[in-house]
């Protein structure tokens, strides 16, 4: 069992609509149906290579991504990516053609589950190395400051999210770029998803100081810390961090409590994980909490949720149909998109 | 521009593009108040700030990740290696993201960056700073490779090489940054993926570039004393080659020597030699015969150093075994 951090409450969240709520949780129910779905088509023999999937982590994906103008802003994931491109708006049919790589997947069958990108949607991508997606995330960042800076362009506001999990906080990268982003004050938000595990290695095996938000104050940064199974205390930390970075306030460092509630990928046999531990957080499931919230405060019934379920068990059910139906790249294809010309 | 030393033509490259397309910045350690270490930025800093000639910490693998990340949403870095060799930092950046993100995101994005910077072997700067990285970079997809060697076509590759829409690593020489040559006034632009014929001839193809081309001129002048001539090319592009230029020289000659700074296992000159048997075999009176650098952390001796790298007599006595068929 990994060691238990105390989880903190903010003094108070900001409230949602009726509309927002419905909104944010069809988001994190589509990510739960999907990545289920992914478990499905994988042991059907329908997708390969490692799937790493998001059960659990919903809250942040959502938290963060549907504080931000998706579509318009910036957002990089690692290999667990699904559930990130689902919530900036990948269409389901269009990452679920990807996992079985087909011509009509958003990386056209070249990706994979690992590596879902879309610039329609400024998915900067899925990165496959731990750290990786932090600097180019970084990039598009300065990209963003330089347009304003340099080009006078007044429309350049974009915030990016990069995310990324505990164990990639002990990488370089992760110190290279909050170092840059608060040197030149860049408007980017390092969103950790601690679920306390990197594979087999439990977060305070690696690192001296578990407490990843600290790591910002280093750097001049703001670090929050937050519970990552409640979507609405993500959102609030994700709309002060997205509200400083787009008045050029600069960068801020997010640690997300949350934990996963499958293995590491679906050929990980989760077998160092205790009971104990998975039952403590799957009793905090970020999908049942919402539920709660909002019947609770009478801004939606019961009903219209399970309406919402099975709404979304039918955009799934349509995204699988479609990725089987969909045409296998051209083989004649095989060169293209090497460089750019093609 | 009249007489030029090569480190100014970059420079004056540099400056052109930033001053054509506002997207072109540069980025690396000391471009910017330092002016490079070879001075090829020198006081650009001055006409253009310094987001666009942006001085970054020591962290290679991350500026040069933020590099990917800043073309991928349509800027065009340039990126200065303080010396190419501290990229090997930057591998998983320049392999992973700059070479193979646009296939593996199936197009959906694009990266148009210049890494560039001095390489190769100098004088006794040590195998730390006296690398040969063509070799190892030359099997990432979607790279392009590019050595210039001149003052003139070290401009007008640089130019080509910023307004291309992919990933280019841009070679220099650290030995031939003092090159003097008269350049045209007039703007030019070289195209990228076109090998250069240094010496018209028809005794034997000699295959070159970068610092090699100029040994390889040493060496014509003792040949062409003694009544040889080979062809010389310089093949410029490291990758995609040119085969092309390449087919037709050894049309004419039917001989092929490869010289090269590079590493003998599995450097430029071995992907050449095999792609020539596999496309020019009929064509050749002899097997290719390769002049490359020994197998060896270039040592730090001077002359260790020269038995490390091949010297002007060896391309010498390579000609006149070849043109012998003693090979
Ligand atoms: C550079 C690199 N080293 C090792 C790996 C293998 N690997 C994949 S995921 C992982 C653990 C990452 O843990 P964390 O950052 O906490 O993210 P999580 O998987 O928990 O979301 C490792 C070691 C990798 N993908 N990249
Ligand atoms: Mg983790």
């Amino acid at each position: 069992m990994s060691q238990e951090r105390t989880i903190p409450t903010l003094p108070s969240v900001n409230p949602v609509s009726r509309d927002e709520g419905l909104m944010l949780y069809e988001d994190m129910v589509l990510g739960r149906a999907f990545e289920d779905k992914c478990a499905e088509m994988y042991y059907r023999g329908k997708m390969f290579g490692f799937v790493h999937l998001y059960n659990g982590q919903e809250a942040v994906s959502t938290g963060v991504i549907r504080a931000m103008r998706p579509g318009e802003d910036y957002v990089c994931s690692t290999y667990r990516d699904h559930v990130h491109a689902l919530s900036v708006g990948v269409p389901a049919r269009n990452v679920m053609a990807e996992l079985f790589g087909k011509a009509t997947g958003c990386s056209k069958g070249r990706g994979g589950s690992m590596h879902l990108f879309s610039s329609e949607h400024r998915l900067l991508g899925g990165y496959a190395f731990i750290g990786e997606g932090i600097p180019v995330a970084l990039g598009a960042a300065f990209q963003t400051k330089y347009r304003r800076e340099t080009m006078g362009d007044e429309s350049a506001d974009q915030v990016t999210a990069a995310f990324f999990g505990d164990g990639t906080t002990n990488n370089g990268q992760f110190f290279e770029c909050l170092n840059m982003a608060a040197l030149w004050n860049l408007p980017i938000i390092f969103v950790v998803e601690n679920n306390k595990w990197a594979i087999g290695m439990a977060h305070e095996r690696a690192t001296s100081q578990p407490e990843i938000f600290k790591k910002a104050s280093v750097f001049g940064m703001p670090g929050r810390e937050v519970d990552g199974m409640d979507v609405l205390a993500v959102r609030t930390v994700a709309q002060e961090a997205v509200a400083r970075a787009r008045a050029g306030e600069g960068p801020t460092l997010i640690e997300c409590l949350t934990y996963r509630f499958r293995g590491h990928s679906l050929a990980d046999p989760d077998e160092l994980r205790s009971k104990a531990e998975k039952e403590e957080w799957l009793a905090r499931d970020p999908i049942k909490r919402l539920a709660a919230y909002l019947t609770d405060k009478n801004l939606v019934s019961a009903d219209e949720l399970k309406a919402i379920d099975r709404r979304i068990q039918e955009v799934v059910e349509d995204a699988v149909k479609f990725a089987q139906d969909s045409p296998e790249p051209d083989p004649s294809e095989l060169y293209r998109y090497v460089f750019a010309e093609d | 521009m009249a007489e030029t030393l090569l480190f100014n033509a970059l420079r004056a490259a540099v400056d052109e593009e930033m001053q054509r397309d506002p997207t072109v910045f540069v980025l690396g350690e000391d471009v910017g108040h330092y002016g490079g270490s070879y001075k090829v930025t020198k006081d650009l800093y001055k006409k253009y700030g310094d987001l666009r000639v942006l001085d970054t910490p020591i962290a290679e693998n991350s500026f040069t990740g933020m590099a990917v990340g800043a073309a991928m949403t349509g800027l065009r870095p340039i990126i200065e290696g303080m010396n190419m060799g501290f990229l090997l930092l930057a591998f998983n950046q320049i392999a992973n993201n700059a070479g193979m993100l646009r296939y593996t995101s199936g197009g959906n994005y694009k990266i148009p960056m210049v890494i560039r910077g001095p390489g190769g072997v100098g004088r006794q700067l040590g195998a730390e700073h006296s690398q040969r990285l063509e070799a190892y970079f030359q099997g990432v997809p979607g790279l392009k490779l590019v050595a210039c060697s001149t003052p003139y076509n070290a401009k007008g590759l640089l130019k080509a090489a910023i307004r291309d829409d992919n990933p280019v690593l841009f070679f220099e020489h650290v030995l031939l940054y003092n090159l003097k040559e008269d350049l045209p006034d007039e703007e030019y632009v070289l195209p990228l993926d076109k090998a250069e014929i240094v010496q018209r001839g028809k005794d034997v193809t000699i295959l070159t570039y970068s610092r090699m081309r100029h040994h390889c001129l040493a060496a014509l002048k003792t040949l062409t004393q003694q009544g040889y001539n080979p062809e010389i090319i310089d093949l410029i592009s490291l990758k995609p080659l040119d085969f092309d230029t390449i087919g037709e020289s050894i049309a004419k000659t039917h001989k092929v020597i490869i010289v090269e700074e590079c590493m003998r296992s599995g450097g430029i000159g071995a992907e050449l030699t095999a792609s020539i048997n596999d496309r020019f075999f009929d064509e050749l009176d002899a097997p290719v015969l390769r002049l490359a650098s020994q197998d060896i952390p270039t040592p730090y001796n001077g002359m260790l150093e020269n038995l490390t790298i091949v010297q002007p007599q060896q391309i010498v006595e390579a000609v006149q075994k070849m043109v012998a068929l003693r090979v």
